[in-house]
C-alpha cells in the first residue's frame, strides 16, 4: 500500500468526526471546568464569572494536601498490587490451554459488567462480621471469633484492586501472548531456574507493557470515589470523594473544579515522570 | 561410558506418539544431524535432550550420568533456538554473558570471556550494541556465542540457520562445522535441510514418524540408504520396482538386469538408482526401453526425464557427457548394478 501525506483538505476528512466528538465531549467540558475553577462562588449554590484564585488558595492547606497525598498513595498501591498479581497470573494464563484461557477471560470480563456500587456492597458483605469470610475462618479453626474487616484501608485496597484487575489482565494479555516462549526456555538452557528466568528475562522484556499497565491502573484507581466511602473510614477518603462532596452536596462547583484540575495536573505530571524514567532506562 | 546415550526414548502427547522408542549413541566430540520432514519428531527429541520436554519412557545419559529427569538449568548445555531467542532488553555482551552472570561469575571474568567469544565469532567490539540492530547473520553468531559461553558438554541447535538467506546459510554451515571441529564439542543439530546435514555432520540421523530410519555417515546415507523413505528423502532418486524370477534373476520394468547385488530376500522390491548413475544409450542391447519426455538444461547439469513402463526415470549428466537425445526419442536406460541399492518394498 502506498502512503503519502494528505494533499488537500478533503484528505483529512476521516479525521473530522473523531476530532469533533473529542472537542464536543472532552475539550469543551474540560475547558468549562478550568473556567469554572476561577469563578466566584455565590452562597446558595451558584457562581458568577470572575477570575479569582480563592478556590486554589483554599486548596493549599495541610488537610487537602494530606488527602491528595493519600489519593496518590492509594492509586499507586492499587496499581502495584494489580501488576504484581497480574503479571504472573497472565503469564501462566497465556501459556495454558485455549479452554482454560477462555474460561478465565470470560470470568474476568464479567467483572467489568458489575457496577462500582455492586462491587462495593458485595465486598462490604464479605468483610462484615455477621455474614463475612471471617465466619469461614472460624469454621476452619483459623480464627476464634468472627470480626468485621471493614471499614479499613485493606478493605478499600482489596475492592479497588478487584475492580482494576480485569483491566490489568486485558492490557497485559496481548503482550504476554505475543512474547516468544523460547525466551524463557533459552534462559533455562543457559542455567536459569524457571523462577529466575521469569524475573531476569520475561519481566525485563515486558518493561514497557508493565509501565503502561501501571499508569493505566493508577489513573483508573485515582477516579474511584464510591469504594473508599463504602469500605473505608473518613481518613481513607480520596480527593475524588471530596470533589464529589463539594460538587454535589456542598454545591461549591468552583472549588470542586479547582480540585479536579489540580488532580489532573498532578496525575499528568506523575505519568510524564514515569514515561520519562522509562525512556531514560531504555536509552542507557 | 561417555558421550550422549539415548535408550528407548519415547514421548507421547495424549494418544499421539511424537517419538517412538528411539535409541542412539552420540560419541564425545561428534557432530550429529537429526534430519527429517516436519512433524517427524526430531525437534521433540532435541527438546527431551535439552530437558525442555520430559520423555514418557526410556532414559537419557550424558557422560555416564542419567539426566532423564534433571531440569534443564542443571544440564550444562548450550542451545541455539530456531527463533534465536536473543534477549531483546540486553546488549550483545550482556546476552553472551547471561549464563556466566546466572552462575555468579565476577565481572572481569565475564568481560574476558565475552571478548574471547566475540573474537571467535568475528564480531569484536560488538559488546555494547543492541541485539535489535544486528543483521540476521550477526544475530545468528551472537546466539551461538551465547550458547557456548560456559563451554557446555553438549551443544544443541534447533533449525539454527533456517532464517538466513541461501548464500549466508551455506557459508554459516561451513563456519559452524569448522568451529565445532576446533572446539571438539559434542553437537546435535536439528534440520530439515539435507544439504545442511550432509555438509556438517559426522553422523546423519534420518527420522520419520517419530522413529529413526537410519543413522550413518552422510556418504553411507546417500550411497546405501536403508529403506525407500531414506533413499527418497536424501537427494533425488529413482525408485524402480523389480521382481526376481525362480532362478534369482532380477527384472526391472520387465527387462532383466545382470549383476545386481545378491538377492536372497525379497522376491519383489524397489531398486534405488541415483539419477547420476542412470545412463542413456541407443535403444536395444537388452536395455530398458523408454521415451524421452522432457529435458531440463540447468547449465551445470542436464536432467533428462524418461518414461519407461509407466514409470518416470530421471537421468542427470554433466554438460561434458550431454546425451544426444530429444523429446519423443526412444532410448535405452542403462543401470549400473554396482551403484543400485535393493530395498525392501
Amino acid at each position: 500500500m502506498r502512503r503519502e501525506p494528505p494533499q488537500r483538505l478533503g484528505d483529512y476528512g476521516p479525521l473530522f468526526f473523531p476530532a469533533g466528538m473529542l472537542t464536543l465531549f472532552f475539550v469543551v467540558p474540560f475547558a468549562t471546568m478550568i473556567a469554572v475553577s476561577f469563578f466566584q462562588r455565590q452562597q446558595g449554590g451558584f457562581y458568577t464569572p470572575a477570575f479569582v484564585l480563592d478556590n486554589y488558595a483554599r486548596f493549599l492547606s495541610l488537610f487537602f494536601g494530606k488527602v491528595l497525598g493519600f489519593s496518590l498513595f492509594l492509586a499507586v498501591a492499587v496499581a502495584i498490587a494489580c501488576v504484581v498479581v497480574g503479571v504472573p497470573f497472565t503469564y501462566l494464563l497465556a501459556r495454558s490451554s485455549r479452554k482454560t484461557q477462555i474460561a478465565w477471560l470470560v470470568a474476568l470480563l464479567s467483572i467489568l459488567s458489575l457496577s462500582e456500587v455492586m462491587i462495593g456492597f458485595a465486598w462490604s458483605t464479605l468483610f462484615s462480621r455477621t455474614a463475612g469470610i471471617t465466619n469461614l475462618f472460624v469454621w476452619l479453626g483459623l480464627m476464634s471469633q468472627a470480626q468485621a474487616l471493614t471499614p479499613s484501608f485493606g478493605a478499600v485496597m482489596t475492592a479497588m484492586a478487584y475492580q482494576a484487575f480485569p483491566y490489568t489482565v486485558l492490557v497485559l494479555y496481548p503482550a504476554l501472548v505475543r512474547l516468544d516462549p523460547t525466551l524463557s526456555e533459552a534462559a533455562r538452557t543457559l542455567g536459569a531456574s524457571p523462577a529466575k528466568a521469569f524475573f531476569t528475562v520475561v519481566v525485563p522484556a515486558l518493561r514497557n507493557t508493565i509501565l503502561a499497565t501501571l499508569i493505566m491502573v493508577f489513573i483508573f484507581a485515582l477516579g474511584s470515589y464510591l469504594l473508599p466511602q463504602l469500605l473505608g473510614r473518613p481518613q481513607h477518603w480520596t480527593l475524588s470523594v471530596l470533589i464529589t462532596d463539594q460538587a454535589i452536596y456542598q454545591s461549591n462547583m468552583p472549588f470542586a473544579a479547582a480540585m479536579a484540575v489540580f488532580l489532573v495536573l498532578v496525575s499528568l505530571a506523575l505519568v510524564g515522570l514515569a514515561v520519562y524514567a522509562g525512556r531514560q532506562k531504555e536509552a542507557k | 561410558m561417555s558421550g550422549l546415550i539415548l535408550e528407548h526414548v519415547t514421548k507421547q502427547f495424549g494418544t499421539f506418539t511424537a517419538v517412538n522408542d528411539v535409541s542412539l549413541a552420540v560419541a564425545d566430540g561428534s557432530f550429529v544431524c537429526l534430519l527429517g520432514p516436519s512433524g517427524c519428531g526430531k525437534t521433540t527429541l532435541m527438546r527431551m535432550i535439552a530437558g525442555l520436554d520430559l520423555p514418557t519412557g526410556g532414559s537419557i545419559r550424558l557422560s555416564g550420568a542419567d539426566i532423564t529427569q534433571v531440569p534443564t538449568h542443571r544440564r550444562d548445555l548450550g542451545m541455539v533456538f530456531q527463533s534465536l531467542a536473543l534477549f531483546p532488553h540486553l546488549t550483545v555482551g550482556e546476552n553472551i554473558a547471561y549464563s556466566l552472570r546466572i552462575r555468579g561469575a565476577d565481572k572481569d571474568a565475564q568481560k574476558k570471556r565475552v571478548d574471547e567469544l566475540l573474537a571467535m565469532i568475528h564480531l569484536p567490539g560488538f559488546a555494547d550494541r543492541s541485539v535489535n540492530k544486528l543483521s540476521g547473520g550477526q544475530r545468528q553468531r551472537v546466539a551461538i556465542a551465547r550458547a557456548l559461553a560456559i563451554s557446555p558438554k553438549l551443544f544443541l541447535l534447533d533449525e539454527p540457520l533456517s532464517a538466513l538467506d541461501a548464500k549466508l546459510r551455506e557459508a554459516m554451515q561451513v563456519e559452524l562445522r569448522q568451529l565445532q571441529q576446533r572446539l571438539g564439542i559434542t553437537t546435535i543439530v536439528v534440520t530439515h535441510d539435507q544439504r545442511e546435514a550432509m555438509t556438517m555432520a559426522d553422523t546423519v540421523v534420518v527420522m520419520n514418524g517419530g522413529e529413526i530410519r537410519q543413522a550413518a555417515a552422510p556418504v553411507d546415507i546417500y550411497r546405501r540408504p536403508a529403506d525407500s523413505f531414506v533413499a527418497d528423502f536424501i537427494g533425488q532418486t529413482n525408485l524402480l520396482p523389480f521382481e526376481t524370477d525362480s532362478t534369482g534373476r532380477a527384472a526391472v520394468l520387465g527387462t532383466s538386469i545382470e549383476g545386481l547385488a545378491p538377492l536372497t530376500g525379497p522376491e519383489k522390491g524397489l531398486l534405488s538408482v541415483r539419477p547420476e548413475d542412470v545412463q542413456l544409450a541407443p535403444a536395444g542391447n537388452g536395455l530398458i526401453p523408454g521415451t524421452v519426455t522432457f529435458v531440463r538444461d540447468l547449465g551445470g547439469t542436464i536432467e533428462t526425464f524418461v518414461e519407461a513402463g509407466g514409470q518416470q526415470v530421471i537421468a542427470v549428466s554433466s554438460p561434458r557427457n550431454r546425451p544426444a537425445v530429444h523429446v519423443g526419442q526412444t532410448v535405452g536406460i542403462k543401470l549400473d548394478p554396482a551403484t543400485s541399492v535393493v530395498l525392501a518394498k
